[in-house]
């Protein structure tokens, strides 16, 4: 294939997206091709640019509440966790330990269904059709029970600095807990329709691998970096929240191929609903929002709060001038350092692994251009 | 039947031209409209939902809507195509896949002629719509058009060789290249699949990739060239396409039953004559769900994988069958 790329003779552009089936959303990539063979992949971001760092700068704080959510649709209640985390650090707040496992409980649930959705579109860019309907099923449930409490399917705006809005019934945990049985039984029959599946692992295994140097260079973070074997999990690594009270793993594979993010991510899946389990046992009694001065103004000076989203490490950066505007808000996204690698990643490989190569790197595309 | 259509006013013989014919496209357009409400139904209910339930009982009328939706449509020219091959390039894909009705023998007396070298026929017939998917995806002026047809002629051509040595056995066996001379060296329950089961999964194999039906669909792999060579067709010019496809499964599945699966031959009915082809369509559309089974269960492979998979196992393993074939029937 090298050898291909050194002739640099016969190549032809060809323009994949902003409107195209396997790039999830607005995404362009300019590929230079020699015959199937992709020879440089060259992503073009800036479709679905709204200057949520702006908008966070010019208006006061409160009101970046439901943009939070419009950055990452799939992982939304994390958005929203990091944010009013970030808020709660700087301006010195405690959220009550109920509002903890909450945020806890719904995170964990939206990035279940997160990884469900990665798992259905993964395998519908390769081709087959059906498990999308089979993971839609399993993610429908978790978007109604989130609807219960939130009052949204995708687009949450439901934490508050403080706690959240509205605390969570007997109804939701009976919900819930039928929910993990529900999903545990479903896990043997993906195993055997896409990862027992032949066809499937050839697609896969041995397509875009990277090593853990390439990953450092690059800065990536999520299942993609665990994949090369570098446990790096910000719930762990930087515990936030009450994640240091429940027990549960970091998979990790060594392979860092497709097959082993694919690995990953779903073993991650039985790792969330271990959380689940545990929040729901242990749910502490109480408000579910402490005391919060009715005008917060934000202290002058800087606070840091990282958040484990589906795709990687979140980290919301945000100075105060002692307005209650923020003075300036950096947000650190895990999908623009992942796509970032793709250029390396995919040089001399065939179309249609650049399909599963982006399948595998799980890009969020207005997240990227936020 | 010659006796029936003496009707005086034209000579028998173009009446029965004529008759032929428009049976012939009765079983095309019929094919086309069960298979396409087949698919979308059976593909629900793989995916757990109910398909199509609005048009009709159980979205029965949904294709007739849909046909009518289609007609109706703009045929939309890109400004870039060249003109002349891309509105002939539809038509040279679904005019051949008429002709083949004409010698499928679907019962002992329903059959238009039987031609010495039915089979050749249609083998060379089929084989036109390669080039048609070539002119598809050269005019359309797109670089995915183009990519889809390279794609498909590459695995035509390479999947044509597995298919013509397992269909040399059978005719080894059989001494002849006529269809019905075929059905009927099978009579009695001899079936091919019984003496020869590799050669019916090669050829099954083989019939897969030259339909361009899942698991290798690569010259309209949607989730990579949007529509393939199809990417600029619309309204009848894609309908077109698309009922061709559906024919060369239907004619591909005919073939198969016929070098396979004992063409019409099944219990005795009443009028067998005609009515065994009842038993002609059981095993063709056995076949065909069987590929709507495979295409909605399986990803897509790779085309380097799908070349390899051609020429490393179907081709030596139909080449060691059509010699064992040989020897078996030496001795």
């Amino acid at each position: 294939m090298t050898s291909m790329a050194e002739k640099g003779e016969h190549r032809y552009v060809l323009n994949m997206g902003p409107q195209h089936p396997s790039t999830h959303g607005v995404l362009r990539v300019i590929l230079e091709m020699e015959g199937e063979y992709v020879m440089d992949p060259q992503p073009v971001l800036g479709y679905g640019h709204r200057m949520h760092e702006k908008m966070a700068e010019s208006r006061s704080w409160p009101n970046f509440l439901p943009n939070a959510a419009r950055m990452d649709y799939l992982s939304a209640l994390i958005y929203n966790h990091g944010y009013v985390g970030v808020v709660e650090r700087l301006a010195g707040i405690e959220p009550t330990p109920r509002a903890e496992y909450i945020r806890v409980i719904t995170s964990e649930l939206n990035r279940l269904q997160s990884h469900l959705l990665w798992l259905g579109v993964l395998v519908l860019d390769l081709g087959a059709f059906t498990p999308i309907m089979y993971t839609f099923e399993d993610r429908e449930k978790i978007l109604d029970i989130l609807e219960d409490v939130t009052g949204a399917r995708l687009t949450y705006c439901y934490m508050r600095v403080g706690g959240v809005v509205r605390d969570i019934d007997d109804k939701f945990i009976q919900r819930t807990r039928e929910y993990i049985d529900w999903q545990r039984s479903r896990m043997p029959m993906y195993e055997k329709l896409v990862t027992g599946n032949i066809i499937f692992r050839k697609r896969v295994e041995q397509i875009g691998e990277f090593t853990p140097d390439m990953a450092r260079r690059f800065g990536l973070t999520g299942p993609v970096l665990r994949a090369t074997g570098i446990g790096y999990d910000i719930r762990r690594a930087e515990p936030y929240s009450v994640y240091p009270e429940f027990d549960f793993d970091i998979p990790t594979e060594t392979a860092g191929d497709c097959m082993a993010a694919y690995k990953v991510r779903v073993r991650e899946i039985e790792q969330s609903l271990r959380i689940l389990e545990q929040a729901l046992d242990k749910l502490p009694e109480g408000p579910c929002m402490a005391k919060v001065p009715k005008k917060l103004k934000l202290p002058a000076g800087d606070a840091c709060y990282a958040v484990e989203s589906p795709r990687g490490e979140l980290v919301y950066h945000l100075t105060g001038d002692g307005s209650d505007t923020p003075y300036r808000m950096k947000i650190r996204v895990p999908s623009f350092s992942n796509l970032s690698l793709l250029p390396e990643l995919c040089r001399g490989m065939l179309l249609s692994d650049l399909c599963a190569c982006m399948g595998s790197l799980d890009l969020v595309i207005p997240e990227i251009d936020r | 039947m010659s006796d029936v259509m003496n009707t005086g006013f034209l000579p028998p013989e173009l009446l029965r031209i004529i008759f032929t014919v428009i049976c012939a496209i009765v079983v095309v357009f019929g094919n086309a409209v069960v298979m396409g409400y087949l698919e979308r139904k059976l593909a629900g209910r793989f995916q757990r939902r109910p398909g199509p339930m609005e048009v009709g009982f159980h979205g029965i009328l949904q294709l007739a809507v849909d046909g009518v939706k289609l007609v109706g449509k703009q045929l939309i020219v890109p400004k870039q195509t060249d003109k002349a091959l891309y509105r002939l390039a539809p038509i040279i894909s679904f005019a051949p896949a008429i002709m083949p009705m004409l010698v499928i023998p679907f019962a002992p007396k329903l059959q238009g002629r039987d031609f010495d070298v039915g089979l050749l026929f249609i083998l060379a017939v089929v084989a036109i719509n390669v080039l048609a998917i070539l002119i598809a995806g050269w005019s359309s002026n797109n670089k995915y058009s183009l990519l889809g047809a390279m794609r498909s002629v590459a695995q035509n051509v390479a999947y044509e060789i597995p298919m013509l040595l397992t269909l040399l056995s059978v005719i080894l066996v059989t001494g002849t290249f006529s269809l019905r001379g075929i059905v009927e060296a099978q009579s009695g329950g001899a079936w091919f699949i019984f003496f020869m089961p590799v050669a019916f999964l090669i050829f099954f194999a083989a019939t897969l990739a030259e339909t361009n039906r899942a698991p290798f669909d690569l010259p309209e792999a949607e989730s990579e060239l949007t529509a393939g060579f199809m990417t600029e067709f619309s309204g009848m010019g894609f309908s077109l396409f698309f009922m061709a496809e559906y024919t060369y499964m239907f004619i591909a599945c005919s073939l198969t039953v016929i070098l396979f699966l004992g063409g019409w031959s099944g219990p005795p009915l009443p009028y067998g004559e005609y009515t065994s082809a009842l038993w002609f369509f059981a095993k063709v559309y056995a076949l065909l769900l069987t590929m709507i089974w495979i295409r909605w269960t399986f990803p897509r492979v790779r085309f380097d994988q799908l070349l390899n998979f051609c020429w490393k196992y179907l081709v030596p393993f139909s080449l060691v069958h059509l010699l064992v074939t040989a020897v078996v029937l030496k001795l």
